[in-house]
């Protein structure tokens, strides 16, 4: 068992459950933000601010970030390991048939993460330390984050680029992220394979294009 | 038909090694690839030079000595191929062929297009065995196998261990071999005793190797002679994470 934490495949293993886990959460993201689509912002108020302040959130909130941090050193440690194990590359590059994000999950992980710093640091950091206004919502005092992202994305229209761009680069990551991570640990075979595809593209789809359609949305509503 | 070709040449292994151009007329369509490497080297021995070092054994797709990366491809064009069974009618007239060494640090350079395969040997010699007497072939009949493991077991067994996964794995990883190995002798009973064991110990030697991990681009299974696919490395997957959690070591 000591051996499977620096052998090749549990590490695999991390990368997977980690990365399960940040599919997971996606998933309670998306169904967060989708309250900007619904009213005038109480809701989507509401279920912010239950976030950041209930207990259970407190304990999981460093679970999550802990994910972020295993999934990216992993990452790193993986592919420069990977990279050693071909110290003389090919003349001709391979001509081999392979997604190309399946080749480039490093690559779309570094801009996801660079996305993910600019994206911290708009939304999260300033609600965590700055000073975002506050409104009161049926007697209670709320932070106004819907005022926050509604700012952001009716204002600066570059910021929506940046975001959706950021969003098609993690719809690649999540295309061979879904199905690989159900390979990893085992649970997959030759009928439950195209399968685990389909349903990855599926789930990539319903939250890449959820997440850019929310900035789209704003868009289009504050055009005029 | 004329070809062009340029060949990796390195004396040894410690020697740094280029590309070297070679023109050959007189090259017959039907002739296979090795048949027109044999004529290359021919010719180059009545000129007074040295000749390719490449390696071949049975011509026949079976004993996976011939090993070479033909512009971009294990093995070359064509599916479910080895480089014996490619014939010159896959070029055409004038192209340009390149042929190099598979590139891994698991299996160095010896001379030429020769690579040192003995890494593999010793991810067997780790666990790829029975070490019960399985018997003469009429006891093959005292144990019976299920259709569905019998054929999945034949499937797995078809590996040659000519090294193609690892040559065109962006990672130089050996999974797909260790994985048709694992799964070959975990799916018959006469296996399944040191299932564990031979699954933890065969990936311990192909990381100790310098194989790198498997990052599932499946580009193991299209260039595979023997078309042996992806599944058998969940497959492996689940065996070795299994006995990881079950074996006290």
């Amino acid at each position: 068992m000591t051996k499977f934490f620096t052998s090749s495949i549990g590490q695999k293993f991390f990368m997977s459950i980690t990365g399960l886990f940040l599919m997971l959460f996606l998933i309670v993201h998306l169904t967060i933000n989708s309250l900007l689509l619904f009213g005038d912002g109480t809701l989507f108020n509401q279920a912010a601010n239950f976030m950041s302040s209930n207990p259970v959130m407190k304990v999981i909130e460093p679970i999550l970030a802990l994910g972020f941090i295993l999934h990216i050193i992993y990452a790193a440690y993986i592919t420069l390991k990977n990279m050693k194990a071909r110290p003389k590359g090919y003349k001709i590059t391979t001509k081999t048939k392979a997604s190309w994000a399946s080749k480039n999950m490093f690559v779309l992980g570094t801009l996801i993460f660079i996305f993910l710093v600019i994206h911290l640091a708009n939304f999260f950091w300033k609600v965590k330390f700055g000073t975002v206004e506050t409104v009161m919502v049926e007697g209670k005092e709320l932070h106004d984050v819907y005022a926050l992202v509604a700012g952001l994305f009716k204002g600066w229209w570059w910021y929506d680029v940046i975001y959706i761009v950021g969003v098609i680069f993690l719809f690649l990551h999540l295309t061979h992220g879904f199905w690989s991570a159900f390979q990893t640990i085992g649970w997959d075979n030759e009928k439950w394979m195209p399968r685990l595809k389909v349903i990855g593209y599926i789930y990539s789809i319903i939250i890449c294009g959820g997440f850019a359609f929310i900035p789209l949305y704003f868009l289009i509503k504050y055009a005029v | 038909m004329k070809i062009k070709l340029n060949i990796w040449k390195q004396a040894n292994a410690k020697a740094k090694g280029r590309f070297e151009k070679y023109e050959l007329d007189g090259v017959d369509t039907e002739m296979s690839f090795l048949e027109m490497l044999d004529s290359l080297n021919e010719k180059l021995i009545k000129e007074g030079k040295e000749p390719v070092t490449f390696e071949h054994d049975c011509h026949e797709a079976i004993c996976g000595c011939c090993s070479l990366y033909i512009n971009g491809h294990p093995h070359g064009p064509g599916k479910e191929t080895a480089t014996c069974q490619v014939h010159m009618r896959s070029f055409k007239d004038g192209e340009t062929i390149t042929v190099e060494p598979w590139r891994a640090k698991g299996f160095p350079v010896m001379k030429d297009l020769m690579v040192d395969r003995n890494a593999f040997d010793k991810i067997m010699s780790a666990g790829g065995f029975v070490s019960i007497d399985a018997g003469q072939a009429p006891d093959a009949n005292s144990i019976l196998v299920g259709k569905i493991d019998a054929d999945k077991a034949f499937d797995a067994a078809a590996c040659i261990g000519c090294g193609a996964c690892v040559a065109a794995c962006k990672n130089s990883s050996a999974m797909l071999f260790v994985a048709a190995k694992v799964s070959q002798l975990a799916l018959l009973p006469q296996g399944k005793v040191e299932a564990k064991r031979r699954a933890l110990n065969m990936v311990a030697k192909m990381d100790e190797l310098g194989f790198g991990s498997c990052t599932n681009t499946g580009a193991c299974e299209v260039e595979c002679p023997k078309g042996i696919g992806i599944d058998f490395i969940a497959k492996l997957n689940r065996e070795y994470l299994s006995a990881s959690f079950s074996e006290a070591e």
